[in-house]
């Protein structure tokens, strides 16, 4: 897509705001529609786009494989892991309540703790199944 | 009004479904199946269903169409003709499509107050959620708080796929490189 001047300006101009409005839906799942799942495909489709037009070589270079790979896990170890960090502080496991001192205050941090970790998961995997697929030599 | 365009978007579901049946063209199938995606999350959206629209038109509308074209760069462009009449489909199909139907028919009716998903633990959900967990959008709540198991089995679902998509087709894996080291050892072995 080298010759593409049209969509690589216009690609340049998007991807900002796309990958914004995926961090936005993140942290705003809370009060309005959207959390992990949505803004890590919305970030997701920001990488992918940005692999589209530029190319995979540069989306690479970007996002390495090792790092989305990493990713992929972390996520559900994030998840995982606010559940472990409720026992240890003596509540059930996933029972945000204990997570802060104030039962609101809990559930607020565990809800936002949790979400990342579902949107770094879907993000990764989003971008890694793209590259695998479009780097498959036919 | 919304029932007008209730009729409208159903009969733009028709024909773009039909559209996709009829073409060959594999390119415009997957446009339209993009567009099918948006329409369905549009009834999502006449549905009250925002969150799950967010997510078809995320999934469905984008990254499902990039997929599909990825997987077009490696394949032909037009569908086959087959050769044989698609009869025991047709009849699976029709079999299956009356069975789903005739299940539609024990279902409440749709916005059925004393249906029992409204019975259940929805209406406790809906009067707690916000003074329980603090977050306004009560999916959010029921998804991240009431429900953090099933959302935490979906996640590993995710992460499942990752790593299956990662080990079937990512060249560089075990099994790939082990491979002519059998066909060399063979007739090593028979010598």
């Amino acid at each position: 897509m080298k010759h593409h001047l049209i969509l690589r300006v216009i690609a340049k101009l998007t991807i900002p705001g796309i990958l914004l409005f995926g961090l936005y839906v993140q942290f705003h799942g809370d009060y309005g529609p959207g959390g992990g799942f949505q803004a890590g495909v919305i970030f997701g489709a920001g990488f992918i786009l940005y692999g589209l037009v530029f190319g995979l070589q540069n989306l690479r270079r970007v996002a390495p494989a090792s790092v989305t790979t990493t990713f992929i896990a972390l996520g559900v170890l994030i998840f995982a892991g606010v559940g472990i960090a409720s026992q240890l502080l003596g509540g059930n496991y996933l029972d945000y309540d204990v997570l802060a001192a104030d039962p609101h205050a809990g559930q607020h941090l565990g809800i936002l703790v949790v979400e990342l970790g579902v949107g770094i998961t879907v993000a990764a995997v989003m971008i890694t199944i793209f590259m695998t697929f479009a780097g498959r030599e036919r | 009004m919304i029932l007008a365009i209730d009729i409208a978007l159903l009969v733009m579901l028709a024909v773009v479904g039909i559209a996709i049946i009829r073409l060959r063209n594999l390119f415009a199938v997957v446009m339209l199946s993009g567009i099918y995606s948006l329409l369905m999350a549009s009834t999502f959206v006449l549905l009250d269903a925002v969150d799950v629209a967010f997510t078809e038109a995320a999934v469905g509308a984008g990254i499902s169409t990039v997929l599909l074209l990825g997987v077009l760069t490696l394949t032909k462009s037009r569908e086959k003709i087959p050769v044989t009449t698609p009869l025991l489909p047709l009849v699976t199909v029709v079999v299956t499509g009356a069975l789903l139907i005739y299940g539609t028919w024990d279902l409440p009716a749709f916005g059925d107050p004393n249906a029992p998903a409204h019975r259940h633990v929805a209406p406790e959900y809906l009067a707690e959620a916000t003074h329980e967990t603090g977050a306004p959008n009560v999916v959010t709540a029921v998804l991240a708080s009431y429900r953090g198991y099933d959302t935490l089995g979906e996640v590993t679902v995710i992460f499942t796929a990752g790593i299956g998509v990662l080990l079937l087709l990512s060249g560089s894996g075990v099994l790939r490189r082990r491979e002519p080291e059998e066909n060399d050892d063979k007739p090593g072995g028979a010598a």
